[in-house]
């Protein structure tokens, strides 16, 4: 289905069961374990034998020799499989910078080089320590503060943005910034962060002749199957993926990763199925991260507040062949200003793989752009909130005469403020006390874009009337299952319990998949399109004119006449089969969604400690087409956002070149007691240029500006402004108030 | 994990002799800790002796007035204890601020004492550690430490003891009682138990022998005052201390004080403690003299002076 002018009036809008707050359909199977993870389906292949990973012990250099001998003469052991068995690295998936195996270089700390098969998962782990392993170490380069000053300006094709050659100018900055009457240029700084998912990597793989299976954890089922083939140079079309169930993935799970290559070479070699599940101490460094980064922002204003002249230029490092991380990209379209510059550098350094991860560019963005924004905001004597409003535009600000499709951020921003409490924030900071505790508000733009990609699905009338929705789309914890049975539900007319969903196995039709917060709006929208072909398939069969045929309470009207659904079945299924393919609406509108985020927060005044009191997100994404799992998915981005601000960090050894806290003991993420009440209120504004569903993705909005709001009610609460991020205590604690 | 091999003892003496005379062997009680180090190979036991039939899971009053815990009375037991909460608070908030609600119902009284350290350079076998394997160097002292010893390490190792239980402890002045493989018994005072790493390889960790069995914890008779256990730390719950303060502060200002997260052992110096009245930086001015903080971690040093400033005045508020 071509989708290249708004949408009008159409099924979708009756909001019968779209739009509605619905549990989640496959609630009861995660509450009852009989939603498998990749690791647990015991049943999908006989004989599984456990592969175990060994980690490169060295951060860069050659592998001169590895003795094996030990380790396959342990017990149990299967198969043992180095890299070294491969005479060059195998090639590259989508989106992969480093090699995942094969070859004796080592290009970063834990990359794979080994794996171990046994019969238990013990004897695998055990023998894996039995392998000798000799490095030629090479130095590397590892402290992104020694080597951004030399670091080359980079493109970027991640985050979207309107464009990223090297460096975008819209009229002429520095003369605006010079002659700004209020400026700020301030630098911040963002560490590296892990998705710290709680399902680890996994995979179980199967060879049947030429034909590979892999039952994984994966969230772009089309993407990835197409890389395995290319890594393992076997044909597409003798490769399965399935991946129905997800624990989590936030970004790490949208390439092939070192689980799903080394149980496909491991289970060839022991020529039995083979699982991996990648130990926690392997996730941080062995897969990818959040790159680090050093912003500069540069703020100029009138004394009205309109912004004259915004510069963003954002340094981050990654191996060869990496890409940079698009700290610059929301900026270049949140808020007006004649004058523009925005640019990346991209050290070239040895840590492990930077990649995506949940907003990647946004998210550590708006973390400086918002703190920028709050720190002019007091220069000017301005409310935070007024300074935003301000300098919202309608329009792409580098081409006036493109237009947002929907943007409501004055809505979000004045809503905020209301239920929020706002006009209680005293604007002088480290007023205000509550015992010991230093309280302080404060306040941050979110900003994400809506990506429109193409989209397919397959729905199929069953005899007896049930309909069957198979995609290759996946669930990763955010309510796929329901919001495509809620779709087929009203586009069919019937309730959600006549309706089956089956998701990510690559022999279905291919999807958008999950990531960038694309997966609701498009996947549903190709339902949407496979459900308008089953319906003429029904009409057809049933002798009805498509053009006037009602489906509705499980029947289907048309010229008076009236048949139950599951009639149009009886002579066999009917299947409807079509993608949504958006063409080129994303480039005659520019498509984003909005937030307005507010916290309060304590500073215990003795030790420094921050706790988050209270937080809202008021979300301007398009129609919400389930408020119940929009709102955990809100909800939880707001809690990784607090992760951000006070205590996520890749720990950097710069004499080893690795992450040196890497597990969930040492990369600390917020527990429970760490979140305070959260509040989301979404907007209802249907976009029609994003889809016939006029829904906007909303998964990553939730993240972006949470960091900065924390980091605005910490400066609030205590005066001091910390622009190195996480803000733990330890970096205002000097500064807090002289204790008797 | 390395193969072993697994026997119940069924008296303190028989798991004290059947652990000396088996070169690489280890008490096994609550596996809290001991477990996952064999996971990752970092302990390696040939042979394990599992002391939980040796009846070491009782809490009983002494003749003197104070408690004797047994080894193997788990955390949860021993903070819910009710003469505990009465007379001895600042345990019960030690141990409650450590880790999480499972751990703690198999995590053991002796157990505690004995965690290894949580540095990262000890459970990475690539990385350097003189405490995992002598020799090899001390990874945190020129690299990540920003949760390690400010006081009390050496350039051979700068780890932080992570136990809250045993800051508490001290402060109670505890006893650890023990059995030797010959059968004898010894008392020593916690303020020996945990060594000092010192200038000489391998670095020092616990005062026991070979084959040396803690049976019991002995509290002394209740000192009274008010008892506190503050616990600073990067998110709310389930991390381990940047810094702890225990203290027991008495009515006219008196008190003692020890520190946690600062040193390779529970850190207390009971001639700062007379510095209580004058206020906290008096104290930490002479408790943390001769202090070697690492560049990551020096904030360590104001951030204990400040968390027992916020003890005190909580204490003058409960007093007033």
């Amino acid at each position: 289905m071509k989708f290249d002018t708004p949408a009008g009036q159409n099924p979708i809008d009756q909001l019968k069961v779209v739009g509605r707050p619905t549990s989640r359909v496959d609630g009861p199977r995660k509450t009852t374990g009989t939603a498998p993870y990749a690791y647990e389906r015991h049943n999908v292949a006989p004989n599984q034998a456990y592969g175990y990973i060994l980690g490169a012990g060295v951060a860069k250099g050659r592998i001169v020799r590895m003795d094996i001998s030990e380790a396959k003469a342990a017990p149990g052991v299967v198969a043992v499989v180095t890299t070294l068995d491969f005479p060059a690295p195998l090639p590259l998936g989508l989106a992969n910078i480093a090699h995942l195996f094969g070859g004796a270089e080592v290009a970063h700390y834990h990359q794979a080089i080994a794996v171990v098969v046994a019969e238990t998962f013990e004897q695998a782990r055990a023998a894996s320590t039995l392998i000798h392993t000799e490095y030629a170490r090479a130095p590397g380069k590892f402290d992104l503060a020694k080597e951004a000053p030399d670091a080359p300006l980079a493109g970027g094709s991640r985050g979207g943005g309107s464009g990223t050659p090297p460096i975008d100018r819209i009229g002429d900055f520095a003369g605006a910034f010079a002659v700004a009457p209020v400026k700020i240029d301030r630098t911040y700084t963002t560490p590296g962060e892990s998705h710290a998912m709680m399902e680890p990597f996994a995979t179980i793989a199967a060879w049947e002749g030429d034909k590979l299976t892999l039952w994984t954890s994966n969230q772009m089922i089309a993407w990835s199957k197409s890389s395995l083939a290319k890594i393992l140079s076997v044909r597409p079309e003798n490769i399965r993926l399935d991946s129905p169930f997800i624990g989590g993935g936030f970004g790490g799970k949208l390439f092939v990763r070192a689980d799903a290559v080394c149980a496909a070479l491991a289970a060839k070699t022991a020529r039995r199925p083979v699982k991996i599940a990648m130990q926690r101490p392997l996730m941080i460094n062995n897969a990818t991260h959040r790159p680090a980064t050093i912003q500069r922002v540069q703020l100029g204003a009138n004394q009205d507040g309109r912004l004259t002249a915004i510069a963003h230029a954002s340094t981050s490092g990654n191996l060869p062949d990496g890409e940079p991380e698009t700290a610059v990209s929301q900026t270049k379209l949140f808020y007006a200003a004649p004058n523009r510059e925005t640019y990346m550098k991209l050290a070239r350094m040895d840590l492990p793989e930077g990649n995506a991860m949940r907003a990647p560019g946004e998210a550590p963005g708006l973390m400086a752009l918002e703190m920028a924004m709050d720190e002019l905001a007091e220069a000017l004597n301005m409310d935070p909130v007024e300074l935003r409003v301000v300098n919202d535009t309608q329009f792409d600000p580098e081409k006036p005469n493109r237009p947002f499709s929907e943007r409501h951020f004055v809505e979000c921003l004045r809503t905020g403020a209301e239920k929020f409490g706002w006009s209680r924030r005293n604007p002088k900071p480290g007023l205000v006390r509550d015992g010991k505790w230093l309280v302080g508000m404060g306040m941050a733009g979110g900003f994400r874009n809506n990506i429109l990609t193409k989209s397919a699905a397959r729905i199929r009338l069953e005899k007896g009337g049930r309909l069957t929705v198979e995609t290759d789309m996946t669930d990763i914890g955010t309510g796929t299952y329901t919001i495509l049975a809620q779709t087929a539900a009203e586009m069919m007319g019937v309730g959600l319990d006549a309706v089956t969903v089956v998701l990510g196995d690559s022999d279905f039709p291919a999807s958008a998949g999950s990531g960038g917060q694309w997966g609701a709006n498009n996947s549903t929208a190709g339902l949407y399109a496979a459900c308008l072909k089953l319906r003429e398939a029904i009409a057809q069969r049933l002798g009805f004119n498509p053009t006037d045929t009602i489906f509705s309470d499980g029947k289907v009207t048309a010229g008076g006449h009236s048949v139950p659904l599951a009639d149009a079945a009886r002579g066999g299924a009917l299947v409807g089969e079509d993608g949504f393919d958006p063409t080129d609406m994303s480039k005659r509108w520019q498509q984003s969604t909005f937030a307005a985020h507010f916290v309060e927060v304590a500073v215990d005044s003795y030790t420094g400690e921050t706790r988050i009191r209270r937080m809202l997100a008021v979300c301007d994404a398009g129609r919400i087409l389930n408020p119940k799992a929009a709102r955990s998915q809100v909800i939880g981005a707001m809690t990784m956002g607090a992760g951000a601000a006070l205590m996520e960090e890749l720990a950097v050894d710069t004499r080893f070149g690795l992450f040196i806290n890497h597990d969930l003991a040492g990369y600390e993420v917020p527990v429970h007691a760490d979140i305070p009440h959260q509040d989301v209120i979404f907007l209802d504004h249907p976009d029609d240029k994003s889809s016939p569903m006029k829904a906007k993705g909303v998964g990553e909005l939730g993240l972006c500006g949470v960091g900065a709001a924390i980091a605005n009610a910490i400066y609030n609460a205590t005066g001091v402004r910390v622009r190195d991020y996480p803000i733990t205590l330890d970096k205002h604690l000097d500064k807090l108030p002289a204790i008797a | 994990m390395k193969s072993f091999t697994y026997e119940r003892a069924k008296t303190p003496r028989d798991a004290a002799a059947a652990v000396a005379r088996t070169p690489g062997a280890k008490f096994l009680a609550g596996g809290t800790n001991l477990l996952d180090l064999m996971k990752l190979e970092i302990e390696t036991p040939t042979h394990l002796v599992d002391v939980q039939d040796l009846k070491l899971d009782r809490i009983e009053p002494t003749r003197d007035g104070g408690l004797r815990i047994g080894a193997f009375v788990t955390n949860t037991h021993l903070a819910a204890d009710e003469r505990v909460r009465r007379d001895y608070g600042v345990l019960t908030r030690a141990i409650v601020a450590g880790a999480s609600g499972q751990l703690r119902n198999k995590a053991t009284t002796a157990g505690n004492l004995l965690q290894r350290t949580r540095c990262p350079y000890f459970y990475d076998p690539n990385m350097p550690c003189n405490k995992r394997k002598p020799g090899s160097g001390c990874g945190a002292f020129g690299g990540f430490n920003r949760n390690h010893s400010v006081i009390g390490g050496s350039s051979l190792c700068i780890c932080a003891f992570p136990s809250d239980m045993a800051v508490a402890m001290r402060v109670l002045d505890a006893t650890v009682e023990t059995v030797r493989a010959d059968g004898s018994a010894r008392s020593i005072p916690i303020a020996d138990f945990h060594r000092l790493p010192g200038s000489q390889l391998p670095v020092g960790e616990f005062a026991l022998e070979p084959g040396e069995l803690i049976v019991a914890v002995t509290l002394p008779k209740p000192i009274g005052g008010r008892h506190f256990y503050q616990k600073v730390r990067d998110r709310s719950s389930y991390a381990f201390a940047l810094v702890s303060v225990a203290a027991v502060i008495q009515r006219d200002g008196t008190g003692r004080v020890a520190f946690g997260g600062v040193a390779p052992k529970p850190w207390r110096v009971e001639a700062a403690e007379a510095a209580l009245p004058q206020g906290a930086a008096a104290v930490t001015a002479a408790a943390f003299a001769g202090a070697a903080p690492r560049p990551d971690n020096a904030f360590k040093l104001p951030l204990a002076t400040r968390a027992l400033a916020s003890v005190i005045a909580q204490a003058k508020a409960e007093a007033a």
